[in-house]
């Protein structure tokens, strides 16, 4: 059970951010941290069947002429029809409104653990802190560290603990998102547990999914882990100040993140040398000024499009 | 595992279910996982036996239906068949596809005494 409300799964903690006091009912911890929490699931629509037997289930009944058996309870077929993942999606969708409504641009990042997901966001915070909000949910199993590291640059951030839980889910974030209150047109960078194959199937309610892959992975992670890479918007080619140090085939790993994912975005950077963070941080911009025009209900100004993957690879990489 | 946390998903749906219904017990559980989903049909069936024990469905048969998967080929512009993500093109051979059934993961029915 979710440590906070009772509800959900693991042994989840949320650590940082300031007290928030809406209508939500509210538990207090010995140590003064205080958890909110708000009941809003979907329910499942069921119907119930007497004596009926169901599309997939075998006959729950005794004979032909539905006799009961003398000492024997009828068992009953119940339909359902639900989506496993309505209640994440649907705490996912109360996120997603609420970014809406207050103009936040949120991105979910994944990758392995090691690739650079956070180096790569304290460089972004250090480099668009003065021109944008950026309030960040860490995702760890265990400890702050990361989130300590985002404090350190003046960025407000919240440490999600999942405990043996291997990946965020929407529920978490709900939580995460009422101690943070990111304040309106701010840019939400959540950073997922380090790993390729879990957080794919957990919507969190962001506009986008950025997978990070350093180069020190290999070029055939993205044939290896289709699903991750197949529902990101942009990878993060991480680390490319090591390439002089590596057999890595860049064109072979941008054939096979295309193979996967067609319209994924590409661009080579370097948190360490900064370079290609100037391409990362353009991508930022326009999809922060959406979220904020969207906000206002105005049309956004033409824009010159969404970075093209090869241009951008060979801009960054290449030329 | 990510399949533990979707089995204990749909445990919750199944005791909602029977709650609501005044049952005691369930005999067995219908799912319906598509083959270009992210749910590996076998690891969910270890997980759901683990999460299901001291509840009111603790040793029930859970049964899972796999759903076909199929894509929108861009280049052959006509739908195609597709048995695991990361396939290619059963026609083309190419990658430009556009998944299109086959990915969900549902709780379609239970028996309940």
């Amino acid at each position: 059970m979710c440590s906070i409300c009772g509800c959900g799964s693991g042994e989840v903690r949320v650590e940082g951010g300031a007290h928030h006091h809406e209508d939500h009912h509210e538990h207090r911890h010995a140590d003064g941290t205080v958890h909110a929490h708000s009941h809003d699931g979907e329910r499942a629509h069921v119907h119930a069947h007497g004596h009926e037997h169901g599309a997939y289930g075998l006959e729950s009944d005794s004979g032909p002429a539905h006799a009961h058996a003398p000492g024997l309870e009828p068992s009953r077929m119940l339909r359902i029809e639900q989506d496993i993942l309505a209640k994440n999606d649907a705490y996912a969708a109360q996120n997603r409104k609420a970014f809406e409504e207050k103009g936040i641009f949120a991105l979910n990042l994944v990758s392995s653990p090691g690739a650079g997901k956070t180096a790569l966001l304290v460089r972004t915070i250090r480099a668009l802190g003065d021109r944008f909000e950026i309030s960040v949910i860490e995702g760890d199993q265990h400890t702050s560290h990361d989130a300590e590291r985002i404090r350190a640059t003046g960025a407000p951030a919240v440490q999600i603990n999942t405990g043996k839980g291997c990946h965020l889910d929407a529920h978490m974030v709900t939580h995460a998102l009422a101690r943070l209150d990111p304040p309106q047109d701010a840019i939400l960078m959540i950073e997922n547990v380090g790993n390729l194959v879990c957080p794919a199937a957990f919507d969190l309610g962001e506009a986008h999914k950025v997978v990070v892959l350093s180069v020190t992975e290999g070029e055939d992670k993205p044939l290896k882990y289709p699903d991750m890479f197949r529902r990101a918007s942009l990878m993060l080619l991480n680390k490319i100040d090591l390439l002089p140090y590596l057999e890595f085939d860049l064109e072979r790993c941008v054939a096979n993140a295309h193979r996967t994912n067609p319209d994924l975005d590409i661009i080579g950077v370097s948190a360490v040398t900064g370079e290609g963070i100037p391409e990362w941080l353009t991508w930022l911009e326009q999809g922060a000024g959406s979220a904020c025009a969207a906000r206002h209900n105005i049309a956004a100004l033409p824009d010159s499009g969404p970075v093209g993957p090869d241009a951008t690879v060979e801009r960054g990489l290449m030329g | 595992m990510h399949e533990m946390t979707l089995a204990e998903s749909v445990l919750q749906i199944v005791e909602d279910a029977v709650r609501r219904e005044g049952l005691l017990r369930v005999r067995a559980v219908w799912l319906e996982i598509g083959q270009l989903s992210s749910v590996e049909p076998e690891a969910m069936r270890f997980c759901f036996d683990a999460v299901a024990r001291d509840s009111v469905a603790e040793g029930a048969r859970l049964e899972i239906v796999t759903t076909a998967g199929a894509a929108w080929c861009n280049e052959c512009s006509e739908p195609v068949a597709l048995a695991e993500l990361g396939a290619a093109c059963p026609r083309c051979g190419g990658y430009r596809l556009r998944l299109t059934e086959g990915t969900g993961m549902r709780v379609m029915e239970l028996e309940a005494e």
